[in-house]
């Protein structure tokens, strides 16, 4: 299931079907990233595929871990339970406290710590060996999570402002002259509602699909060019570019960890304008 | 299987080529329910476990530093009786020092003083004896000068003056002269140079 795998079970199909072709690499791209497992209805909308189990499984492996851990708590933490404590600390205070404040932000520590431990963990797929799949990368899943955001703080928002009209009146800063209120109502909606989800959920996704895809590219190529390198130059620039890929490997676990991070700010960032009285 | 698939049908409608970058409904479903699944569980079961252990870690702390203060307190109190005690027994440490001093002196005083009076009465004791002595001596010196001189006198005179009465009677005559000073030494001159 590693890209090791990928190649060795691919690299053969597209040389055996360019064969006629001179060209016998075929550059990794989107498609790559279509992974279907159980071909439900084959390459519809419904097959069950990679990402999709792989998220499960993270689920899973979350679940087990954090239940599990907090089932024993005790008020000297052992070491699980100091991990469990460690990454519940920093969403509790340092993305949950210390943006929404301190009044209002325990109702939404558990979606903060379901966004950053999914996100986290299915990010850092991207990297463990035998899974290797950034399931971010598949534009569906962020697309859901930032929704699941984008509700949250538009339902926040209207009900802290007591309904919809008044929460599009609080969009416009108090104290502007009157000509200049459409054109900063039109921005700040733009904002609150197309922006806002956009960047949110594409961000995630970008950067997990353009890093996995470079890894992608150092990897195959480099394999390909060993195994199938004329001459010895081309085979010692595969070595080179596995080298390289080493290298991304822990630039991308920086850009893993950093991406989830964000993710949940940005929708503590959110909720917490929405919670306020006047933003 | 599929990869093969793909590349002998390269213009299939699929998800893949069709619509690469397109939401994948299942992705999203499955997706939207794993959200719910860890949603759920951190709602109902971690979260609430953590916050209850933080409010017992807050309690055992608070309850921790009130213990503290407590015996801190009393450390404070036991330290002042100590203070305290350690005043009082230095105080009467000087007391019973400046007694001693005190009660060393007059003993001192009263052993030189006694001392003294003792040695005033030696002295006393061997003036009189040598007064006693002296007297002895004069009476015995007297009564020597007297023989002496009488028998003198006599030997001179040629004629003895054995009788006890006159001759006492004229030594001592003559000698409380001497002490009054009534008779003054005189040049002794012989008899016959004169006449």
């Amino acid at each position: 299931m590693s890209p090791s795998v990928v190649s060795a079970s691919w690299l053969p199909a597209t040389v055996a079907t360019a064969a006629g072709g001179e060209e016998g690499f075929v550059t990794p791209g989107v498609s790559s990233f279509w992974w279907p497992i159980i071909p439900l209805d084959g390459e519809g909308p419904w097959t069950i595929t990679r990402p999709a189990i792989v998220l499960l499984i993270s689920v899973a492996l979350l679940a087990w871990f954090y239940v599990g851990a907090t089932r024993k708590l005790t008020v000297v933490p052992s070491k699980n339970q100091f991990l469990v404590e460690g990454s519940y600390n920093f969403v509790r205070n340092t993305i949950g406290r210390d943006i929404i404040g301190s009044k209002d932000f325990l109702q939404f520590v558990p979606l903060l710590l379901t966004l950053f431990t999914l996100i986290l963990v299915n990010n850092l797929f991207g990297i463990v060996p035998f899974i290797q799949f950034p399931t971010m990368s598949r534009v569906g899943i962020p697309i859901v999570l930032t929704l699941i955001v984008y509700i949250t703080y538009h339902t926040v928002a209207i009900r802290r402002k007591h309904g919809v009209l008044p929460y599009f009146k609080s969009l416009i800063p108090p104290g502007l002259p009157g000509w200049l209120k459409p054109i900063l109502f039109v921005l700040e909606f733009l904002t609150y509602f197309i922006i806002r989800p956009l960047t949110l959920a594409l961000r995630l996704f970008g950067n997990m699909l353009a890093g996995h895809l470079m890894l992608l590219v150092f990897i195959l190529g480099g394999e390909y060019l060993l195994l199938h390198g004329g001459n010895i130059f081309l085979q010692f620039s595969g070595v080179l570019a596995f080298a390289f890929s080493i290298a991304m490997t822990f630039f991308e676990l920086l850009i893993e960890f950093l991406q989830a991070f964000i993710f949940t700010l940005l929708a503590a960032l959110y909720i917490s304008d929405a919670v306020s009285e006047h933003h | 299987m599929y990869i093969a698939s793909l590349a002998a049908a390269g213009e299939t409608t699929g998800f893949p080529s069709g619509f690469p970058l397109l939401p994948h409904p299942a992705e999203m479903v499955i997706g939207l329910i794993a959200f719910g699944i860890l949603y759920w569980l951190y709602k109902t079961k971690v979260v609430p476990r953590l916050e209850e252990l933080y409010e017992e870690r807050a309690a055992a702390i608070e309850g921790g530093m009130q213990q503290a203060e407590q015996a801190q307190a009393e450390a404070r109190e036991a330290l002042e009786k100590y203070t305290a005690q350690l005043a009082e027994a230095r105080a009467e440490s000087n007391e019973l020092r400046e007694s001693a001093r005190e009660q060393g002196a007059q003993i001192v005083a009263e052993m030189r003083a006694q001392a003294q009076a003792e040695a005033a009465r030696i002295t006393e004791s061997a003036k009189r004896q040598v007064e006693a002595e002296r007297q002895q001596a004069v009476v015995q010196l007297r009564q020597e000068v007297g023989a002496l001189s009488t028998a003198l006198a006599s030997k001179i005179v040629g004629e003895s003056l054995e009788d006890e009465v006159r001759q006492k009677g004229i030594v001592d005559r003559f000698l409380s002269e001497l002490e009054a000073g009534d008779i003054t030494p005189e040049k002794v001159t012989p008899a016959g140079q004169d006449v």
